[in-house]
């Protein structure tokens, strides 16, 4: 059985549907990318997937390494090894990064019986994966993603994954607003965990990204349903001819 | 209702009628206390400001004078981490100089004596006119008078108050306390209240700073959870000087905490930060008044609430400019988080200005913890009853982290964070 499976995954927002039956399976040690254009619901399967409140799964199941997904808190969600990269990064006024940073890792090692790490160890490691993707050490002094740049917090959400080490990373539109440079970094923060024991789903707009992270597999959300899946070859003829075609290729 | 809480009233004006020979210093101005109060007694809601604060809880306990008796005193003194400096000790309100620790001989500049040795009702403006001012006057009998001299730095003082309540018979006490620093002097007073089972503490504090004088002072308001604390601390400020305190109420059924400062020097600085973290049934009300009767002052007020199950918190705070308190800077802030459905703040500012170039402003917020912030902190592996603490803890941070004082901060600190452990998220 593949790392994240999803049947038949419907959900709703206020009432309103917008997941209409998500099929999708990623084995271990792939990486997978979800395009579709805005409002298709790529956020909101990333939501739903981390566990947020508010979001009403009225059909179809997710299992997480076996285990049933939906059933589980964010935070054990978390501790099981997934991690969201969110769109729209949270600011945390009077939190402290690096504080925010050790508690959530010591929270993690808590959850899988794994001891937590003290404060100079946790520095040291915080300061070599900063050092890796080419970052300012002064990001731990600030308080999280408050007054940070739109590049800057999404490098901050790569930080994290790389502090974290999850099996499963979600990565919500990590890539829109990026220079190149920045591109670059958040690509090698995910190419630097690849490896059996890591997957993950990129959800992007953009083909630039997949020139860095090449994906195993890409699938296009429309309206709610994977209409389309493929390789990385799908991401280049998409670029070229847009969604436009796909969706009334879907509807039809 | 009302009826009974006048009798708990009466019952106050009874013993004050019952010790008045033998209760220490000149008897006038509690002559004066007592007729003011027999005729008013405890104030209702119909009291203007008194309108969010019902003492209602008091009415029908018959409050006793406390007694020396074997306390619980220090088991009380175990639950603060570990000091050097010069302690305090008051127990019921009563100056004990066996748990207190002063150096023999006192300290260079700094002198400590009792209310009950040396008593001196001090110059608190209406203290025989407004109800818990004078309820103390009326009926103090000991305290602490402590005294910086000129241009002296007189460290830090702790000065605790321990109480050990009685279900069946509840204690009262109602200490009066005199922190003079003369010109130039300089302070840390460190006051912490503790207790357990019922009582009733009703303090009053004057502070008098000489020009350039600097007080900082931290306050701990922990009573038992089934006490009432009544409190009233008045400040008056003289020229250039500084007074900065950062308070934390956590205990206390009912708690009222007033207080006022006189600002008669030009150039003087007022701060204080302070924070209510209730929840049960609890009701606190933090009341200010800062006259701002001197040009040149500054006075800030940030009050932070954290209100969960069915607390009650509520802040008053009144600013009142002097014609001739030109160039005044002043300003009050308050913000409450409610954690639950049913805990409720009230907040009143007001502005009294009659000078005209001044800079005055304030502000009230009400706000639940923000669920972007919660999912964001669960889905990083932090349960989600941690990530409200470190919600709240962010809240309050501030605050605490500003404290110039390590040993202070500690305390205030702890008693945030202990906060939690009792309390079912
Ligand atoms: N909290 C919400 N309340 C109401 N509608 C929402 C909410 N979140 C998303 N939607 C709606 O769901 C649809 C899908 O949104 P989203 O998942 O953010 O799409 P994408 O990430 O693909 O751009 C959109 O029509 C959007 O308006
Ligand atoms: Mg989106």
């Amino acid at each position: 059985m593949a790392l994240l499976e999803i049947r038949g995954l419907a959900a709703e927002v206020e009432g309103k549907p917008i997941l209409r039956g998500v099929d999708l399976s990623l084995p271990e040690g792939e990486v997978h990318a979800i395009m579709g254009p805005n409002g298709s619901g790529k956020s909101t399967l990333a939501y739903v997937l981390a566990g947020r409140e508010g979001y009403h799964v009225s059909a179809g199941s997710v299992r997480f390494d076996g285990e049933d997904l939906l059933a589980m808190d964010p935070e054990a969600r978390a501790a099981a090894g997934l991690f969201l990269a969110f769109q729209y990064p949270v600011e945390l006024p009077g939190v402290g990064n690096a504080n925010f940073l050790r508690t959530a890792l010591n929270a993690v090692r808590r959850a899988r019986a794994e001891p937590e790490i003290d404060a100079m160890k946790f520095l040291k490691e915080a300061r070599a994966a900063l050092k890796r993707l080419s970052m300012s050490e002064e990001m731990l002094k600030r308080n999280v993603n408050v007054g940070f740049s739109g590049g800057e917090k999404k490098r901050n959400e790569i930080f994290q994954m790389a502090l974290l080490r999850p099996r499963l990373a979600i990565l919500d539109e990590t890539d829109s607003g990026l220079d190149i440079d920045a591109l670059k970094i958040v690509a090698n923060g995910v190419n630097a965990l690849r490896g059996e024991k890591f997957s993950a789903l990129v959800i992007t707009h953009y083909q630039r990204l997949l020139d860095h992270i090449v994906p195993d597999k890409v699938h296009v959300l429309s309206e709610g349903r994977i209409v389309r899946s493929g390789g990385p070859e799908l991401a280049l003829s998409l670029e070229e001819s847009g969604y436009a075609g796909l969706v009334a290729e879907a509807a039809a | 209702m009302s009826a009974t809480l006048r009798e708990t009233g009466e019952n106050f004006s009874a013993r004050y009628h019952g010790l008045a020979p033998r209760l220490p210093g000149p008897p006038d101005l509690r002559r004066r206390a007592a007729d003011w109060f027999d005729r008013h007694g405890l104030p209702d809601t119909r009291d203007e400001s008194w309108r969010f604060t019902s003492l209602r809880p008091l009415a029908g306990i018959v409050f006793s004078r406390a007694e020396d008796q074997d306390d619980t005193a220090p088991s009380l003194l175990a639950r603060l981490p570990p000091t050097e400096a010069p302690l305090l000790v008051f127990t019921q309100g009563r100056m004990r100089a066996d748990l207190s620790r002063f150096p023999a001989g006192g300290r260079a500049g700094i002198s400590v004596a009792s209310f009950a040795n040396e008593p001196s009702f001090g110059n608190v403006p209406d203290s025989e006119t407004e109800p818990l001012s004078a309820l103390n006057t009326m009926l103090a009998e000991d305290g602490a008078r402590i005294a910086v001299a000129p241009s002296a730095d007189g460290g830090t003082l702790v000065l605790l108050h321990l109480a050990s309540g009685n279900a069946e018979h509840p204690p009262a006490f109602h200490p009066r306390h005199q922190i003079r620093l003369g010109a130039g002097a300089r302070l840390t007073l460190i006051e912490i209240a503790l207790g357990t089972s019922i009582y009733l503490h009703n303090p009053l504090t004057e502070v008098v700073l000489a020009e350039q004088a600097e007080l900082l002072h931290l306050r701990l308001q922990d009573e038992s959870a089934a006490a009432f604390h009544l409190g009233s601390l008045h400040v008056a400020l003289g020229p250039g000087s500084a007074y900065e305190s950062v308070a934390l109420v956590r205990g206390a059924r009912l708690a009222r905490s007033e207080l006022t400062a006189a600002i008669v020097g030009e150039g003087a600085r007022f701060a204080l930060h302070a924070a209510q973290i209730l929840g049960g049934e609890q009701l606190a009300d933090i009341t200010t008044v800062v006259r701002h009767l001197a040009p040149g002052a500054s006075s800030r007020q940030s009050i932070r609430n954290v209100l969960t199950e069915r607390a009650h918190g509520v802040f008053q705070g009144r600013i009142a400019v002097d014609r001739i308190a030109q160039k005044t800077d002043g300003y009050q802030m308050n913000k409450a988080l409610l954690l639950s459905e049913e805990a409720q703040i009230n907040s009143k500012p007001e502005l009294e200005i009659f000078a005209d170039d001044v800079k005055c402003s304030h502000g009230a917020t009400v706000g639940a913890l923000d669920p972007n912030q919660l999912f964001y902190l669960q889905s990083r592996g932090v349960p989600k009853a941690e990530a409200r603490a470190i919600l709240v803890a962010a809240f309050l941070g501030e605050m605490l982290e500003a404290i110039p004082h390590s040993w202070g901060r500690s305390v205030l600190e702890g008693a945030v964070q202990s906060w939690w452990k009792d309390r079912p998220v």
